[in-house]
């Protein structure tokens, strides 16, 4: 691990100010925040994350889950995911989250990351891990090891020529169903993003994943006063039982009037470059009969632009059944 | 063991001929704290300190880049300096000899490393040392002591919950956590709170055996 200093910020003003400092915040970033520490010190020792200075947040007061006035639930980004998955307005009115936080990643894991870090966790394939090898994430215009290498696992929708890796986050995909806003503080003051925008797409620069800026410190995260009468749920397919990243994940929010669905909101994982909300498939939903056709006939719209890799074509099926029984289970029928 | 008597070798081979009740771990406690004390002879220049509000941490004239720090390890209180690089795993083994907890993968995947911070389970190996000022740290060592085990360590030796023992210690912290936890009744959800220690003898039938045990108890 490369040396750097290690600060504890007492007050955000602080944490910002140190590191307005840096010339990026994304891949390079000399500069970092660290609060559980699960995604960052794994990747410092790998020499992937190469920071000169480490600004510890933990002490910020960013550790309360509040429903505001509104019906809003807001998330201090240092509310960690054990604790955000078995909060009790979580498990009641946002279920899926709840669900897609206790699938991710291990008890000790759960125990330590931060609702923020989860949203920052990096999108990442094991080429990115491995300093030897090429990836344009890592050193931009080295070239993508993945897309003639090993990409059993890796994206299917969202890819570009420069990188096909996925935002492995459970938590992510669910947000992206609830339509999260995230609250930034930076130098400029605060704004709010909403999580569609939130994550870029790779295009020719892999290496900037999300529209954070010098300085910014995402503070909080927005839920939307939940929908009357929904229904969430999240599934996960992996290779093995528990502690495995997703081949797909599907995250949905779900509604009926007089037999009509009147709400849905869909959003997949372990297969787009960032939690891949589809509109186009809630579309293909709103105002139809819950019914195990038309969810399958919606699946099959979420996946029509899927550009499967020489290893996981198989994805294509698989996400679709996915999303058909996530679909299915929320509907109850 | 080596003969050998001259140059860095000779005072190590001395201090062990000496010792008339040298076991496997004090030997290899020897030889982790010798080579964690050459890791560390040649420090790098880092980065200069930088105050940060009222909490610059590493700005230490005497010892330039070193962090203090004070932690309480299963019941006494700690004062370390620390390379602001050192994971709390690293800080255990190699600056307080607490070597039960075990380095596995040394990236969050094994579990080896579990220890409790403020009573809850973490991956020590992934957790800055610097991070845990003020906090209490509870290890195996602390859990309990020949002819005083706690009962999920006894429950494992009933059960046989073990083969070779590198993960052991790492699964009994997180079993023992376990117990304080939301976690249901059967089996499959032991299986599934316990999925983050892996344990390559395949041990596991015995493991879940042993904290049904003392969860039934």
């Amino acid at each position: 691990m490369e040396p750097f200093t290690y600060s504890r910020a007492s007050q955000t003003r602080d944490a910002i100010a140190a590191a307005a400092n840096a010339s990026t915040a994304q891949q390079g970033a000399e500069v970092r925040f660290v609060a559980g520490g699960t995604t960052l010190i794994d990747l410092m020792k790998l020499n992937v994350e190469r920071p000169q200075q480490v600004v510890d947040i933990n002490h910020l007061p960013l550790s309360e889950v509040e429903t505001l006035a509104d019906g809003r639930l807001k998330i201090g980004a240092l509310v960690r995911n054990s604790d955000l998955a078995h909060h009790s307005v979580v498990q009641r009115d946002y279920a899926v989250l709840s669900e897609a936080l206790l699938a991710g990643a291990s008890t000790q894991l759960r125990n330590m990351a931060s609702t923020g870090g989860n949203l920052l966790q990096r999108t990442r394939c094991n080429y990115f891990r491995d300093a030897d090898m090429p990836c344009n994430k890592r050193e931009p215009g080295s070239g993508c090891s993945a897309i003639k290498g090993a990409n059993r696992n890796l994206a299917i929708l969202g890819t570009s020529d420069h990188c096909i890796a996925t935002n492995p986050s459970d938590m992510n995909v669910a947000l992206s169903a609830l339509e999260a806003v995230i609250v930034v503080q930076g130098t400029q003051g605060e704004r709010q993003v909403p999580i569609d925008a939130f994550f870029l797409l790779p295009g020719t620069t892999p290496e900037h994943e999300t529209v954070l800026q010098p300085g910014d410190l995402i503070t909080h995260v927005l839920l939307p006063a939940p929908v009357k009468g929904s229904r969430s749920h999240y599934l996960k397919l992996r290779d093995r039982a528990s502690y495995e990243f997703a081949l797909a994940s599907a995250a949905v929010v779900f509604a009926t009037e007089a037999g009509k669905i009147s709400h849905v909101r869909i959003a997949l994982g372990g297969v787009g470059t960032k939690p891949w909300r589809s509109p186009e498939a809630e579309k293909a939903l709103q105002g139809h009969s819950p019914t195990p056709e038309n969810f399958a006939a919606a699946a099959a719209v979420a996946l029509r632009d899927a550009q499967p890799q020489s290893e996981n074509a198989f994805k294509v099926d698989l996400a679709q059944r996915c999303l058909t029984q996530a679909l299915a289970t929320a509907a109850n029928v | 063991m080596s003969e050998k008597k001259s140059g860095a070798d000779a005072p190590l081979t001395r201090a062990l001929s000496d010792s008339a009740t040298l076991s496997r771990r004090n030997f290899l406690q020897m030889v982790g704290v010798t080579g964690a004390a050459t890791g560390l002879g040649l420090p790098k220049a880092g980065p200069a300190a930088a105050p940060l509000g009222a909490a610059a941490q590493n700005a230490n004239d005497a010892d330039p880049g070193k962090l203090s720090l004070k932690l309480k390890v299963n019941g006494s209180n700690q004062t370390l300096r620390v390379d602001p690089r050192t994971t709390l795993l690293d800080a255990l083994r190699d600056h307080l000899q607490l070597t039960g907890s075990k380095k596995g993968c040394d990236h969050g995947q094994c579990g080896a490393c579990t220890v409790h911070v403020n009573g809850r389970r973490v991956n020590a190996c992934l957790s800055l040392a610097a991070m845990h000022e003020g906090d209490e740290i509870t290890t195996i060592e602390g859990l309990g002591k020949p002819g005083s085990l706690h009962p999920m360590q006894q429950a494992f030796l009933e059960h046989d919950g073990y083969q070779c023992g590198y993960c052991t210690s790492g699964q009994i912290m997180s079993a023992t956590a376990l117990l304080k936890e939301p976690c249901g009744s059967a089996n499959a959800d032991v299986k599934e709170a316990m999925s983050g220690n892996i344990c390559r003898c395949g041990a596991y039938s015995n493991i879940v055996a042993a904290i049904q045990q003392v969860r039934k108890a």
